[in-house]
Parts: structure tokens; sequence; C-alpha cells
């Protein structure tokens, strides 16, 4: 019992931590991207623009909850309310900080691929239930590109439990103590990067909500406060993800001097940056050519990566002796 | 083709899409009416219509200077040259002829709305590939333009500058000083757009060998301007059948190859080039002088009709003015190239995706201002 009261109270602390970063990511987001394109950005509302988000959140609260007349009722509810769910339960197993994690599972890392695979769920259940034709291309286009981006994603991460021997993520973060993986395995870095991409729907891959070709993909129906759901998750999971970058490649919250959640923070803003980056740089890949890099690329590459990972630690072994 | 194999052995439906009049990517109120077979287009068919202003009948009912306004808003990203291609007919059949000055002013300004027009296509291209940051960059450029006409003009989009028998003012001293700046600034943009989307991995992939049309088919759907041109015809009015002062310039027609999207691109940013050199040897001949000539305050041309077109912005725009000898035109027809262009879209988008029909529609450049006119 005293274990369970333990674990909600972190997860409040998990659900706090994470609405605030969005808060201020979203902000970020502006900011950075008008910094790329020589703007100012978001300017008006309170000191340099800090409180914008917060005025278009209360705005954004005060919409009428359109539902449309042909709409699938329960299936645009629920996907709404659901679709928070899967991207906040993938915080219980990232370690913070030392001795911050939830819960320390021994799948932790296959805990995380899985239930973060589930969103996607809910964006095609958004995207049929509207009954929008905009919005069923959007669902298609979800669940085309997240079920084939996740084959290189988990291969690319094999090479890293096959050097630390452990799907726990605190045994992942102790493995790197004396060198990152991301200079084991640079090429895995890379091709978690585009995949993780790819599942995040940000761009070159957010061909889900291809605004220019099918408004916004499944959310085209949604206003207000369901808007604003799609919106977090969507959010929330680009922390969670790049908070898994920053645990399997990138040291996780080790670090000199400064504590080690400062560190675990730095690293995640590092890699959420590096999103940001791309998004704006980028323009949207094609269809077909997204399932080609995939299928042509991608995968193969990983499996090479993988042989040439176990055959790299052979090597290693038989020099050890 | 691709239809048919993905159809094997499963019950598929074509599903009809309204894409417009309020679409992000249809660059106005235009609508297309697409049947899909999943995302590849099995038909096209064009709605146009819905900014119709009856431009052609009020012109019936104003004077012939009253008109010069109206014509800004046709095809609103190239008010100069939409001007000047009405004030040549109205001289055409009154048979004014303009100041020296005045003539090397409407080069001048001409060829800056040409720039500012290009830049707006290729700012709008970008976007509907969702290159965002290189649509910034191309709209932060054409503020500059926008700048020197107000210089001008007191005007930024509908400049009301050329009139009957010249232009209305001449340059202030700030202008070319300005211009200078603008174009030594324009080598290192050139460069920006360079790197930022047309050296672009991505967008390379999505235009080149997309929407394809042949020089001959171009030609049989009446394509005029950078969209014939990109497919390897060699026609610009400009050199072809010269108005003004243009035999005077030295200037590159330039062409594409294989008429796809990419060559379309090109062609805008190879013609900005040539813009600016036209300006520049403009901005050398110029002499003082006035720049209005004079014109009855109540002008009355002789009864007749005259067609006279410009190489505009977007392809060949042509005015037909007809006169009773009255102060009123007694008919007047705009040839807009936009009109023709968007003809040529259902073929082209036809087979391809919905990504490729938004970047093909991009490409024509339409303008639904002077579509629907």
């Amino acid at each position: 019992m005293e274990n369970i009261s333990k674990g909600l109270v972190y997860f409040l602390y998990v659900v706090a931590f994470v609405l605030l970063n969005i808060m201020y990511l979203i902000y970020l987001e502006r900011k950075f991207s008008a910094f790329l394109q020589q703007r100012p950005g978001p300017n008006r509302v309170g000191p340099r623009g800090l409180m914008q988000t917060l005025v278009d959140v209360v705005k954004l609260f005060s919409k009428e909850d359109i539902i449309p007349e042909k709409a699938d009722r329960w299936v645009f509810r629920l996907a709404s309310l659901l679709v928070m769910v899967p991207a906040l339960l993938v915080y219980v197993v990232l370690p913070f900080g030392k001795n911050m994690v939830i819960a320390d599972l021994n799948l932790g890392l296959f805990y995380f691929l899985a239930v973060a695979s589930l969103s996607s769920v809910f964006v095609l259940m958004a995207g049929w239930g509207s009954r929008n034709k905009f919005s069923l291309l959007g669902g298609m286009r979800v669940v085309a590109q997240v079920i084939s981006y996740e084959i290189p994603m988990i291969f690319s991460l094999l090479g890293i439990v096959m050097l630390s021997g452990s799907l726990k993520m605190t045994e992942i973060v102790s493995a790197q103590s004396k060198v990152w993986f991301v200079f084991l395995q640079p090429v895995a870095f890379v091709i978690y990067f585009i995949a993780a991409t790819a599942e995040l729907n940000r761009g070159p891959f957010d061909l889900p909500e291809g605004e220019q070709e099918i408004i916004a993909g499944p959310f085209t129906e949604y206003s207000g406060i369901r808007y604003i759901m799609f919106y977090m998750a969507e959010y929330t999971h680009m922390i969670a993800v790049s908070a898994l970058a920053t645990t399997l490649f990138l040291g996780g919250p080790s670090g000199p001097v400064l504590p080690s959640w400062l560190w675990f923070i730095l690293k995640t803003y590092f890699m959420i940056l590096l999103f940001m980056l791309v998004r704006w740089t980028f323009p949207r890949i094609r269809l077909d050519h997204m399932m080609n890099f995939n299928w042509k690329y991608l995968i193969p590459i990983s499996l090479a990566n993988i042989l040439l990972t176990g055959i790299g630690i052979q090597i290693f072994q038989l020099m050890k002796g | 083709m691709v239809a048919e194999q993905q159809n094997n052995g499963l019950h598929t439906e074509e599903m009809t899409l309204n894409f417009g009049p309020q679409h992000p990517s249809t660059l106005g109120v235009y609508q297309a009416i697409l049947t899909l077979n999943g995302e590849y287009l099995v038909n096209v068919e064009n709605v146009i219509g819905y900014l119709h202003r009856g431009m052609e009948k009020i012109a019936e009912s104003r004077t012939y200077a009253q008109f010069v306004p109206y014509t800004d808003r046709l095809d609103y990203l190239s008010g100069m040259l939409n001007e000047l291609g009405y004030v040549l007919a109205v001289e055409k059949l009154a048979g004014i002829t303009v100041p020296e000055r005045a003539e090397y002013l409407r080069i001048i300004m001409g060829e800056l709305q040409r720039i500012a027009s290009h830049m707006v296509f290729l700012g709008s291209m970008a976007l509907d590939i969702n290159g965002f940051s290189a649509w910034m960059y191309l709209f932060r450029d054409r503020e500059k333009v926008l700048d020197l006409f107000e210089m001008v003009s007191g005007n930024r989009i509908t400049t009301s500058y050329m009139r009957i028998g010249g232009v209305c003012y001449d340059l202030p001293d700030e202008f070319v000083p300005a211009l200078n700046k603008f174009f030594s600034g324009m080598d290192k943009n050139f460069d920006e757009y360079d790197r930022i989307i047309t050296g672009n991995e991505i967008f390379r992939a999505r235009t080149q060998g997309v929407g394809v049309i042949s020089g001959e088919k171009a030609l049989a759907y009446g394509l005029t301007g950078p969209n014939l041109r990109a497919s390897g015809v060699d026609m610009d009015l400009r050199r072809d059948t010269p108005y003004g002062i243009y035999p005077r310039f030295d200037f590159k027609v330039i062409t594409g190859k294989n008429g796809d999207c990419f060559d379309r691109w090109m062609m805008r940013i190879g013609e900005m080039k040539e813009s600016m050199k036209i300006i520049k040897q403009a901005l050398q001949q110029i002499e003082d002088g006035p720049v209005l000539t004079k014109v009855p305050r109540v002008l009355k041309p002789p009864s007749g009709a005259v067609y006279h077109q410009i190489e505009g912005s977007k392809g060949a725009l042509g005015y037909y003015l007809a006169s009773d000898g009255s102060d009123k035109p007694y008919r007047l027809h705009i040839h807009a190239p936009s009109f023709v262009n968007i003809g040529a879209f259902p073929e082209m988008a036809k087979g391809g995706t919905i990504q490729d029909a938004v970047v093909i529609l991009a490409s024509l450049d339409p303008v639904l201002g002077e579509i629907d006119r």
C-alpha cells in the first residue's frame, strides 16, 4: 500500500514536471523557430512573451467543444482523453537523476517502447472517429509511418542492449560510466534520431499532420480542450523520446559538478533542440519516399549495425582473454 | 497503374475530396474536386469563380484613367505589371507617347515587381513543401521591394503608380541608394535560398520529375511565361514582341529543360537575376526629364479596338480594349495568364499523390485575383 501511494506521488511529480516543461517548450519552439527565421517571435504577453502559452491555453479552454454531427461520438471523445495516457506512462521508467526513477523495471526499455507505440492507436481513433476525409487520410498515414519506423528504432536500440547486457534503464546508464554509447554506437544514434522524428510526427516526417495537404490530419475536427490534449501529448512524447535518447546514448544523468537531475535536463533539452532544428530547416518528405527510405535504407543499415556490434563484442572479449 | 496494383484482391472505393476553397494551400479561394484512390489522384476538377468581382464590367462604367487602380487588384502580387499592361493598351489606343524617363521608370518598377512576385512564388512553393523557414526568408526580402514601392508611390501592394502618359511621381532621392543596397544584399540572399531549400535533398526529391509537362503540351494548353519556358519553349514577349524600351537592354531568356516542378522553380530564380540585370542597366541609362506627358483631362480615344500584351510575372498578360469614342471603354477584356495556366493543372496532377498535387499547383503560380477577375 505504501509503495502504491509513493508511486502515485512520484507520478504526480512527473505530471507536474511534464506540464511545466510543455508550457515552456511551446514557447521555446516558437522562439527558436523565430530565431532561425530572423524574426522576433512571441514578445507581447508578459516579459519577452513568456506568458504567451498560458494565455493561449486559457483561450483554448474557453472554446466551444465541438463534436461533428456525423462523428463516432465515443471514439472521437475517447481518443482525445486517452492520448495522454501512454505519453505519460512512459515516464515511469526514465531515470531523472541518481535514484530518481519511479519504477526501475527489469524490462524498462521494452516497457518504454511498447507503451510509446500505443499512442498511434489513439491518433488513428481520432482520425477514424472524426468521419472527416482529411482526418481519415491523416490516420492512415499515422499507422503506416509509426508501424514502419518502429522497426529500425528497435533494431537500433538492440545494439545498446547488447553492449550493456540489460534492458534495465539504471544498468544501461551505469554501463556508460566510462564512455557514452553515442560514441560506441554512432550509427544507432543517427537511426534512432531519424526513427524517433518519424514516431513523433515531426518534420520532415510530419506527414500525418501535413498542413498543406490534409489541414491538420487526424486533429482537423478537434477544438478547444480536446485539441490541447493532442498538442500536449505530442510534446510529452517529444520530451520522453529525448529523455530516452539521453538515457541510452548520452550517459543519462551522469556528469561532473552539477547535480545529476540538472545534467539530465540539460542533455534532454539538447536533444529537444536538435529535433527543433531539424523540424524548422527540412521540408516535408513524400509518403512513398518515406517508406522507401525506411525499408531500403534504415532497416538494412540497422541490421548491419547489430551484426557489427556483435562481431565487435566478440573481438573485444577475445582480446580481453 | 499504381492504383491497380494496390487494389489487388481488396475491395476499395474511390473517395471524392473537396480541396478548397478554404484550404491552406490553394493559394486563395480556388477549389479542386479530387477523386482519390487512397493517396493517389484519379481525377481532378477545377472549380473557379469564388473571387469574381466583375472587373471587366466595372471598366465599362469607369473612365480610362479611373480603371488603373482596379488593375492592381487583378494579380495582387504584381500590381505594377498589371498597370503597365493596361496603360500601354490605352496609350496604343489613344496614340500617346511617353517621356523617356517615364519609360525607364516603368521598366525599373515592372522588373522590381517581377522580382517581388517571383519571391512570393518561391516562398509559397517552399511553404507547400513545409519549408517554413525558406518562406520566411523570401518574404523578408520581398518586404524590401515593397519598401521601395512605398518610397516611390506611397503604397506597397496596390501601387497605382503608372499613369496614362507616364508615371505619377519621379524617384525620390533615397530610392536609388536603397535599391543598390537591396541589390548588394541579394547575392547573399540567393546563396541563402540555395542552402536552405534549393539544395535540400528532400526538396529535390519532391520536385524533380514531378508534374512534368512537355513543351508541346504546354503550348497546346496555352501556357505562357515562366511555366512555358520551364518546358523548354523559348518564348518571352519582352524579347519577341518588344514593347516600351526593352530592346535597349541586354538580358537572357531563361529556359528549363524537363518541364518539372524543379525547373519551374529554377526558372524563377534565374529570372530574378535577369530582372536585376535589366534594372542595373536602366539605372545607368536613365536621364533626367519629365515623367508624365500632357494628357487631356477627359481622355476620349478614337473609336476602334486594340490588343496589347506584355510579359507579366505569370505569363502573357493581355488587355483587349474597344472604344466607341466616348470617355469610357466600350469593352475591356483581360487575358490573364493564371487563368490559362491553371487549366493545365488537372492533367499534370492526375496520377500523382495529394502531396504532388499541392506542389504542382504551387509551381504553376496561380493568383486567384487574376483567374476570377
